[in-house]
């Protein structure tokens, strides 16, 4: 069940629309709820620390420690340096997308064309790498320091020969995930298509998001205590803020 | 797939044997064939490719899977970059499949996976590090340390999306076998992991032979 916010929590909502791309920093302690308001989205996400750019989102790392090959409720996002940037508090979908990877721009055009800047205006087409790539710039970082990503709202399912697929329309209208960070980090999406979408146009799907303030950590948190793993992720970034002034989790650092 | 290979051990231009817990890197040319050859059984080589021109063109894990439509490695795969283009294609194999999901040991997933005060113990990401710090040659920093192939490991998914690491598929004497599309180089930590049952907690040398 959704817990009930009230608007005191709201820090500040907007939409972003379909074959876009943002960045922003999210600090520790914010939940991130992303819906899809139409159904058909995906978002693709990047995270990094913005104290120390190097650490990223490690999508093996996450899926191994979690013994999972889809990441839902009560999984951690975890970084490359034993740390986690936020945990899936809450998800309608039960399946987010890992290993799908990016829409390239050689794809995107074999798949759906050309619709230049110049004779579309806005309703140009981008693909998922050249928005990572705009994104990374803006910090500093480029190509070198591209990772696996998220594809938020898509799922890439196998058979058992390990034969990958697309599942057609998984997000529907209303369908929402809520991440709550559990450290500093700087958040790089698109809401360019999944790069194994089928649809026969380039498919726009905007996305809404809102940050709100995130309730204080329970020693009985669902995702802390989803998997010894996290509980230890927790530990480790209970070590990492050490010494700094928003301490959430107090557990046991021995 | 099992695949046998058709060349001749004795014609090689070098072979070498690595040793668990070391890191081999070098290049090797367009049209060259290299083997890694499991010589006592279940051992996983954390492998990364990278492209000799430009090494920001390198292995992508994701690519490779989604461009051939499966989750595992295999004779006819073809070693895909992050730009789209093939690095090597796996030309003979006698384990049958490879893992490219799990990605490599490090020191700070060692505490999230076995215990906190396992930190200081030896992974593969420490063995890569000093492949890099050693060899400044290759242009090559931790921004590009990503996504590897775990020959010889076995990884399987679920249709349900599970994830397991299961006892190994390869034994003494396996093999896989890639030949170079273009110039490459490559980066091998032989896992030195002493918490994983998958190598029976038991890493162990492999031999890398390379052909003309």
């Amino acid at each position: 069940m959704t817990k009930q916010t009230t608007d005191n929590d709201l820090y500040y909502k907007d939409t972003i629309p379909g074959g876009s791309h943002w960045s922003m920093l999210i600090r520790k302690g914010t939940i991130l709820r992303l819906t899809d308001p139409q159904g058909g989205a995906n978002v693709g996400m990047l995270f990094y620390n913005p104290n120390e750019k190097l650490e990223r989102y490690n999508a093996p790392d996450t899926l191994k420690c979690q013994h999972t090959f889809k990441l839902t409720k009560g999984h951690c996002l975890y970084s490359d340096m034993g740390h986690i940037f936020c945990s899936i508090v809450d998800d309608s979908l039960g399946w987010h997308d890992t290993v799908g990877g990016n829409l390239s721009d050689h794809n995107m055009h074999k798949k759906w064309g050309k619709k230049s800047y110049q004779d579309h205006r806005n309703d140009w087409c981008i693909s998922g790498d050249h928005s990572f790539l705009v994104e990374l710039a803006k910090y500093g970082l480029n190509q070198r320091d591209m990772a696996a990503n998220l594809n938020l709202f898509s799922k890439v399912a196998t058979n058992n020969d390990g034969n990958l697929s697309f599942v057609e329309n998984h997000s529907k209208q209303g369908d929402f995930i809520d991440l709550r960070f559990e450290m500093d980090t700087l958040v790089l999406l698109h809401t360019c298509p999944h790069p194994m979408n089928t649809a026969t146009e380039y498919p726009k799907r905007p996305i809404q998001y809102q940050l709100r303030k995130s309730a204080a950590i329970s020693e009985d948190d669902y995702c802390m205590n989803h998997c010894s793993e996290n509980q230890r992720g927790f530990q480790n970034n209970a070590l990492y803020h050490l010494g700094g002034s928003s301490s959430s989790y107090s557990g046991d650092l021995t | 797939m099992i695949k046998e290979s058709n060349l001749n051990a004795n014609d090689t231009l070098y072979r070498e044997t690595v040793l668990a817990g070391d890191y081999w890197i070098k290049e090797i040319k367009a049209g060259q064939t290299f083997r890694i050859l499991d010589l006592e059984g279940n051992q996983a080589a954390d492998t990364l490719f990278f492209s000799a021109d430009n090494t920001a063109e390198r292995y992508s894990a994701m690519d490779t899977i989604r461009e051939q439509g499966n989750v595992y490695l295999t004779a006819g795969t073809k070693l895909q970059s992050n730009f789209g283009n093939t690095l090597l294609e796996i030309t003979a194999d006698t384990c049958g499949r490879h893992d490219t999901i799990g990605g490599a040991c490090a020191t700070e997933s060692n505490t999230i996976r076995y215990a906190l005060d396992k930190k200081c113990m030896h992974a593969c990401r420490d063995s890569w590090m000093l492949a890099i710090a050693q060899n400044e040659q290759f242009n090559l920093s931790k921004r590009d340390i990503t996504h590897n192939i775990n020959f010889f490991m076995n990884v399987p998914v679920s249709p349900e999306g599970g994830l397991s690491f299961e006892d190994g598929i390869s034994d003494a004497g396996k093999y896989v076998e890639m030949k170079a599309a273009m110039d490459v180089i490559v980066l091998i930590s032989n896992c030195p992991q002493l918490n994983n049952p998958c190598n029976a907690y038991n890493p162990t040398p492999i031999e890398i032979l390379v052909w003309n």
